[in-house]
């Protein structure tokens, strides 16, 4: 994949170096920043390629994210940098902080989790806002490498592996006739809790489909409003895995900042019940 | 590059001009004969009525070309693409696109769209993805300074989309 990325940015810069075109993107068409990196909504991702390049030009951004529900924290940051509006590569770094909780599941108080999550993303057809004369979507096909720095940890929760890669296919649309934006992903996963706490269980560990649907209407050209749901394996025997939800406000203040924030419900997680919370995301870019 | 092609399209201009037999409108230029239709306009008119009220009708389009041309012609990032542009002409073709993709045809209340098609129009300007962009966003202020509603503007704006696909030439 990183061979295919630097054949088509190489072959690229080869014919257009004198004429390359920074930025150019319209606004919130590069997506926000999804929780594992990448082009997204909130805890979805989608087809649109990260930055705010076009077809003839690299775009970044970067962002930090923050999520509070009752018994946990979850803070991730990462980098994406989007190459010809064609292939997108990112890194995020999540952690995910027990807190109090920590010492009732006598992990230790402020016991803290951390998960690195690689992309690469490939946009292999269609133009999610120009092709508004057909109903075919913008389709892109994704890995995601993940590591988890706890192996002892998530091997005593159930957890078969402390790494483990998802496989993605994405699809997004901007309709614009009803200024809403539509999207759904099938991932192929072995995650638990995203791979926060480790890859396959006790109970399964088989790889599954799982899916990633949004919905968006756009309010106006600089905001987003809409909800996301994700479902999730379950294959920790200890804990109840629940599929996650949420509202989400999209905000561009301009083509370089933005804003996202929502009401996340992540369900139960390690035991502890009904984690519904906030969820806020700043991202700079290019 | 793109000041060659202009010339080279400046030149295929005055070549035509011996063989012009449209009538020309007052302030403009002559051009070669092409076929006149409504399909050139490269999109169908509209359904909902309500868009063009949002529009404010005839009058309210030609507001909106005329300022588009205008944002276009002055911004630094796109307007060498007009340098040789026929102003008059272009705001006069823009609108009757406009209006026939929001009004329908003539003999239905609209206009009819009498330019060339989006191809010819746009050949040999080397337009790219993010001129193409900065043309969209310059319709958006033009439309907001119209006043016409955020839904309203999409509705236009997926009737020209698709053309981005004649339009643009470099990708």
């Amino acid at each position: 994949m990183a061979a295919v990325a630097a054949t088509l940015a190489f072959g690229s810069s080869a014919v257009q170096a004198a004429e390359a075109e920074p930025g150019g993107k319209l606004l919130l068409t590069g997506g926000v920043s999804a929780l594992e990196g990448g082009g997204g909504g909130g805890v979805a991702t989608w087809a649109l390629i990260g930055g705010n390049e076009t077809s003839r030009g690299v775009g970044g951004s970067v962002h930090a994210t923050y999520v509070n529900v009752p018994d946990y924290e979850l803070r991730s940051a990462g980098v994406t940098l989007g190459l010809f509006d064609r292939v997108e590569l990112s890194l995020a770094r999540q952690d995910f902080d027990t807190g109090a909780t920590g010492a009732k599941l006598g992990l230790g108080q402020g016991f803290t989790f951390k998960q690195t999550v690689a992309g690469v993303k490939v946009r292999l057809l269609g133009d999610a806002v120009y092709d508004q004369d057909t109903w075919l979507p913008q389709v892109a096909v994704g890995v995601q490498f993940k590591q988890n720095d706890q192996p002892a940890i998530v091997r005593a929760v159930g957890a078969q592996d402390d790494t483990g890669i998802d496989y993605y296919a994405a699809a997004t649309k901007v309709l614009l006739d009803r200024s809403l934006v539509v999207s759904g992903a099938v991932r192929l996963t072995k995650a638990n809790q995203t791979g926060l706490l480790g890859f396959g269980g006790d109970k399964h560990d088989r790889y599954g489909a799982q899916f990633e649907g949004s919905a968006g209407w756009l309010v106006s050209k600089r905001l987003l409003v809409g909800a996301e749901y994700r479902t999730k394996p379950d294959n920790l025997g200890f804990a109840k895995e629940d599929d996650w939800a949420d509202v989400f406000v999209a905000y561009a203040f301009s083509k370089t900042l933005s804003v996202t924030a929502a009401y996340a419900d992540l369900g139960d997680i390690a035991t502890f019940k009904n984690q519904r919370g906030l969820y806020v995301s700043l991202q700079a870019g290019f | 590059m793109r000041l060659i092609l202009a010339a080279t399209a400046l030149s295929l201009t005055f070549a035509g001009v011996a063989f012009a037999q449209q009538p020309v409108p007052p302030g403009e230029q002559p051009v070669e004969p092409y076929v006149q239709s409504n399909a050139n306009a490269g999109a169908t008119p509209m359904k909902d009525k309500a868009v063009l009220e949002a529009f404010h009708g005839k009058d309210g389009i030609a507001r909106i070309t005329s300022d588009l041309v205008d944002r276009n012609i002055s911004d630094p990032r796109i307007k060498d693409i007009f340098a040789t542009a026929d102003i008059v002409r272009l705001k006069r073709t823009l609108s009757e696109q406009f209006c026939y993709i929001l009004a329908g045809p003539a003999s239905d209340g609209g206009c009819d769209y009498t330019g060339k098609d989006m191809s010819a129009t746009h050949q040999y300007q080397g337009i790219t993805p993010r001129d193409f962009n900065i043309l969209v966003e310059n319709l958006q202020k033009a439309m907001d300074k119209e006043g016409v509603p955020f839904a309203a503007q999409n509705k236009l704006l997926a009737k020209l989309a698709p053309m981005s696909r004649q339009v643009i030439e470099r990708r």
